[in-house]
């Protein structure tokens, strides 16, 4: 469990970081941004990665932030620490943002949170990551840094499966922006322990009109696929409403369930992750509401 | 003294109490480890650097069972910073020979190489180790090994193993059986289960867990030429067995090995058996001239070093209308894997469980079957309980089981069936010594009747909410005795242990023991008792354990000995050197020593107890002006004593009782209540006998929900990283409240009994039989481990 030998470079900034991701990939050399290293050092301590380069971006204070966007929105630097989002300051966050704050204690552990970063999660693209589901469903956008500039990607057309994302090997993924608020949104899981990859995650956002009652909402699963999904047919039941909030939630629940093509493996069978589903979009939905 | 009484409850049991003050023998005092390890400062394996020191790592088998057709390991030689690869051939080791003295129908040898030689049958088996200047080169020379496997059709379960025609693991091993034995077929056992009012079955099967220390295993070798010898430091439990071991394959005299034992973090008996890796590290020191360290990383620790616990038990049990259990009939098959492990052999978990499975209770009629069979699987060492947690689990769920079928309270059910006289000789020919068994279960019952545990059930079911509350009642044998050792057959019967007790100029004693810490705390009680018995402070005793130049030949530590053997062998080194020390002393006041005592760090006469002379004086007088000493009366100042457990060895016991909620949706199991009521006798230290129950109750909480490694269809392992083997964490482990009886040792000089095992032991029955009780309403009963989320969600789900 050591890493196979390989090139370290540190970054001075980002549009330095691009050019030398550039560089390398031109003379065909396999190189990856180190950032807080929670995913990759283990894989390449398995060498399961064997990058022959690594590019430090972890010094790249201006890349750590967390700030409203003056739309409403907001913009997190690639570089904030789970840990950061988590004992972010009310003032920051909101109640427009708390499913983010809350979603942080599902991620790993408290020394893994203090040193994974946003931008790392989004860029390894893991199924069951909580970043990668929350920028799923809150429709975020996503800037990446390219030898030639920058561009925004969104969430949608972001993740595309098993660890790959939408990211070009000259890219550093710089930004996420939440471009609304999410004060009804949240984010439910299980795993057989706590801070496992979840066996079944799911986070819903919900549209509530003045009177209480939930009009329409987005709903989004890990752990059924090689990608977080959106979940269009259980939104239309959202956007069904009705009184019975109970009974809107678990219909949504099952259509979701229904809809999802889960896998079987020995985390769980596929009609084990269906109940999974039905719970915790359930759960995820209560919460949300209640908020 | 009544085996109810509460801790800290001084007893007057062996040692004399100290006139001066409070005997420190069952005080929680600080451990005298915690300074140097909680601060960083201990010293591991791993925190050895010697100069020149190379690194070592091996070259391992990708296929469960296989010819090797070729191994060619030229491309290693050519990776930059390999300095060596060695192979079988190369390196000329004599294997690892484990025997038991047992016909071949019963008992099959099997030896275990260092590296593979011609064949290998695990995924992880040694073939060739690399030696290069540090990990990281020797990660690089293992890829650039080259190995062509004929491969042959891999023996994956047992039930694969056992099966006609069934591919061989060892071709001298028929039916794939290393240990077949039947026990105590008392006689007219048929007609009992035939005429039987109740006959209640339990079928389970139980996972293939790693003990898993936290630190993995390892090893520093180095040839030390001015003593000529080769030095082994190594993280084992059992100092001498590895020299003894480490000698014989690499054919040196024994005292040509010394082997040094580092602070240990862990062992639970994955470390009581000698490991190929040390052996093979020691051969390429000797024969590069140079230091070699190995380090076991976690993913070889979890695949290839030695597991335990996969069984299979096939049970009945006859009782009366009344709850009485008239008898027990028992099928146990223990997967040990591809080979045996030193000096217990495959016969562990199969002896074990068919010596001990009538547990606590008075079954009058028993019969056993006990196999090991072989499988292309790493290999089985103890582990913490050894097939106790299974039996134990067998013999709860058929007192359950019966318990509801004849409409009887599970606590009173077993109330009619344990032991309460003592010695009491069972059906299996054990004598057990006295216990609390019945007072352990009524306390334990009360307790959670007295916090409400039963209302909330009854609530929680109204509810519609799944409460269950489950019980285990169990003893645990501790420190096994060499006739208990010879009982089984074996070759090498580890049961004595030694202690030297010495006193220097200053009066500071320095202590022997051939037990071995690796968790225990034994520099704290172990201490302990030597300053009782001298009367000193706990700061001028000093414990010295695992350095083979340094103590006598001894057995380490396992099956909870140290205490129980250990213990008692430096109480009495110390009682020698005290009869010196007062001989010596009254001499000095011009007294007969029958006139003279132990006082405060003193000699005293017993008629003028004013008068004493300092332990200093008398040291200085045995050592520094030896003119002064009398005639018979030799210079120096030590004593050295030995102990062993001639008869059944002592059982110390204990109840569980655990409340837990199944989650409907997810079929979490929630442990909301976990009470243990124990006794092992007087506890040295309870602080540490209470560590010790905490973390055996998790491991044994791990085994029944938790950890498991499987093999998919070509013997490939599943778990490899702490991602798929699910050892849990302290947000899985729920808090323990612990209640402390205590029914003295009426054999050991301290009257304590050995503690090191009986949480690992009663946590799976008593979380089972809770799940059981709380699946109650559905019908479905479940009998194996571990019980995951998604077992428990489906039988919710089949409620009627």
């Amino acid at each position: 469990m050591k890493p196979a030998s390989f090139a370290y470079h540190r970054a001075r900034d980002v549009a330095g970081a691009a050019r030398l991701l550039a560089e390398l990939a031109e003379r065909g050399e396999d190189a990856k941004l180190l950032a807080g290293g929670q995913s990759l050092i283990p894989m390449m301590n398995f060498r399961l990665a064997r990058p022959g380069h690594l590019v430090d971006i972890g010094g790249l204070a201006e890349l750590a932030y967390l700030r409203p966007d003056g739309t409403g929105g907001l913009r997190i630097g690639a570089l904030t620490t789970h840990h950061t989002v988590e004992t972010a300051a009310e003032a920051v966050l909101g109640r427009d943002f708390a499913v983010l704050r809350d979603a942080m204690p599902w991620i790993g552990h408290l020394p893994i949170r203090t040193r994974g970063t946003v931008g790392g999660s989004l860029a390894h693209g893991d199924s069951t990551a909580e970043w990668c589901l929350l920028a799923l469903l809150l429709d975020a956008e996503i800037t990446a840094v390219g030898p030639h500039g920058e561009r925004t990607i969104p969430a949608a057309e972001f993740f595309h499966g098993f660890y790959t994302t939408a990211l070009e090997a000259d890219e550093v993924l710089a930004e996420i922006r939440f471009p609304r608020p999410a004060p009804h949104a949240a984010l439910a899981e299980f795993a057989e322990r706590r801070g496992d990859f979840a066996i079944v995650s799911a986070a819903v956002d919900l549209d509530v009109d003045d009177a209480g009652a939930v009009v329409a909402g987005r709903v989004a699963l890990g752990g059924v696929a090689p990608a977080p999904l959106r979940i269009p047919e259980a939104e239309e039941v959202l956007a069904t409403g009705g009184p019975d909030r109970a009974a809107l939630f678990a219909a949504c629940a099952d259509r979701a369930a229904e809809a999802a093509d889960p896998p079987s493996d020995m985390n769980g069978s596929a009609d084990y992750r269906r109940t999974l589903i039905r719970t915790l979009i359930r759960r995820a939905c209560e919460e949300a509401i209640s908020r | 003294m009544s085996p109810t009484a509460p801790h800290p409850a001084p007893a007057p049991h062996g040692t004399h109490g100290s006139p001066e003050g409070d005997r420190l023998v069952g005080r929680s005092v600080r451990r005298r480890e915690d300074p140097r390890l909680l601060t960083g400062r201990g010293r591991f394996v791993d925190d050895i650097a010697l100069p020149g020191m190379l690194h070592a790592q091996f070259v391992r088998s990708t296929v469960a069972h296989a010819r090797i057709a070729e191994l060619d390991l030229d491309g290693i030689r050519e990776v930059p910073g390999v300095v060596a690869v060695f192979d079988a051939a190369d390196l000329g080791l004599a294997d690892i020979a484990a025997r038991l003295d047992r016909p071949l129908h019963e008992f099959v040898p099997t030896d275990m190489p260092i590296l593979a030689r011609d064949r290998v049958r695990y995924v992880g088996e040694p073939l060739a180790i690399v030696v290069a200047r540090d990990a990281y080169a020797a990660e690089d020379g293992i890829e650039a090994a080259k190995v062509r496997y004929d491969i042959l059709p891999p023996v994956v379960s047992d039930t694969a193993a056992l099966a006609p025609g069934a591919p061989l693991v060892h071709d001298a091993a028929a039916r794939n059986t290393l240990v077949d034995v039947a026990m105590f077929a008392t006689e007219g056992i048929d007609d009992v289960f035939a005429a039987a009012p109740c006959v209640v079955e339990v079928h389970t099967t139980t996972g293939r867990q790693n003990a898993l220390p936290l630190e993995t295993r390892g090893a520093v070798a180095a040839w030390d030429a001015k003593e000529d010898q080769l030095v082994l430091h190594t993280c084992t439990q059992t100092p001498h067995q590895v020299r003894t071991v480490a000698a014989a394959c690499l054919g040196l005299d024994e005292r040509a090995v010394r082997v040094v034992v580092p602070d240990m973090g862990g062992g639970f008996g994955q470390k009581c058996v000698v490991g190929r890796e040390e052996i093979a590290a020691a051969a390429a020191a000797l024969r590069l001239g140079r230091p070699v360290k190995w380090i076991e990383d976690r993913k070889d620790a979890l695949t290839a070093s030695f597991l335990a616990r996969e069984q299979r038990y096939d049970v009945r049990a006859a009782f009366a209308a009344d709850g009485t259990i008239l008898a027990l009939d028992a099928d146990v098959v223990c997967d040990m894997g591809a080979y045996s492990c030193y000096p217990f052999t495959a016969g562990i978990e199969p002896l074990m469980a068919s010596a001990e499975m009538p547990s606590v209770y008075k079954v009058p009629a028993y019969r056993v079957r006990g196999r090991a069979v072989t499988t292309n699987k790493a290999p089985t060492a103890p582990y913490r309980g050894v097939s106790r947690p299974q039996y134990v689990m067998v013999v709860e769920r058929l007192m359950e089981r019966a318990a509801r079928e004849l409409g009887i309270d599970a606590v009173e059910i077993r109330r009619r069936n344990v032991i309460t006289e003592f010695p009491y000789t069972g059906v299996n020919n054990i004598t057990y010594d006295p216990g609390s068994y019945l007072e352990s279960l009524d306390l334990c019952a009360k307790v959670l009747h007295d916090e409400g545990w039963y209302a909330a059930k009854e609530q929680a079911a109204a509810e519609g909410r799944h409460l269950g509350i489950g019980y285990s009642c169990f003893s645990e044998r501790t420190g096994y005795g060499s006739t208990a050792f010879a009982a089984r057959k074996m070759q090498v019967v580890p049961g004595f242990d030694i202690s030297e007790v010495r006193m220097d100029t200053t009066g500071a004693l320095t202590v022997t023991t051939g037990t071995q810490n690796h968790g225990q705390s034994h520099e704290t009680t172990m201490a302990q008792i030597v300053a009782d018995e001298l009367h000193v402070d706990l700061g001028k005793v000093r414990i010295h354990q695992g350095d083979t130049e340094r103590i006598t030949y001894g057995w380490g530590t396992f099956a909870s000995r140290s205490i129980v053997v250990g213990g008692s062998a430096v109480q009495r080194a110390a009682a020698k050197l005290g009869a010196k020390l007062v001989a010596l002393g009254a001499h000095l006041m011009d007294a007969k020593p029958e006139d003279a005592e132990l006082g405060a760090g003193c000699v005293r006469l017993r008629a003028e107890p004013e008068r004493t002379v300092s332990y200093e004086r008398i040291a200085e007088a045995a050592y520094l002006r030896s003119n002064l000493l009398p005639d018979g009366i030799e210079p120096g100042l030590s004593a050295t004593a030995s102990f062993d457990v001639f008869d059944d060895g002592t059982f110390s016991n204990a109840t569980h009782g655990v409340v837990v909620e199944l989650h409907e949706g997810t079929g979490r199991v929630e442990i909301l209540r976990y009470v243990c009521v124990e006794d092992c006798g007087v506890a040295v230290n309870p602080q540490v006998v209470e560590g010790q129950c905490r973390g055996g109750i998790a491991q044994g909480i791990a085994g029944a929900l938790f950890e498991q490694i499987t093999y998919d269809a070509q013997g490939e392992p599943s778990a490899t990283s702490f991602m798929d083997y699910k050892v849990p964490t302290a947000w899985e482990i729920p808090d323990v409240a612990i209640h402390h009886l205590e029914t003295p040792c009426l054999f050991t000089t301290t009257g304590a009994k050995g503690a090191g095992e009986g949480g690992t032991i009663g946590a799976p029955a008593a979380v089972l039989n809770a799940v059981n009780d709380a699946l109650a309403p559905t019908g479905v009963e479940l009998d194996s481990t571990p019980i995951t989320p998604e077992t428990v969600q489906r039988a919710l789900e089949s409620r009627p």
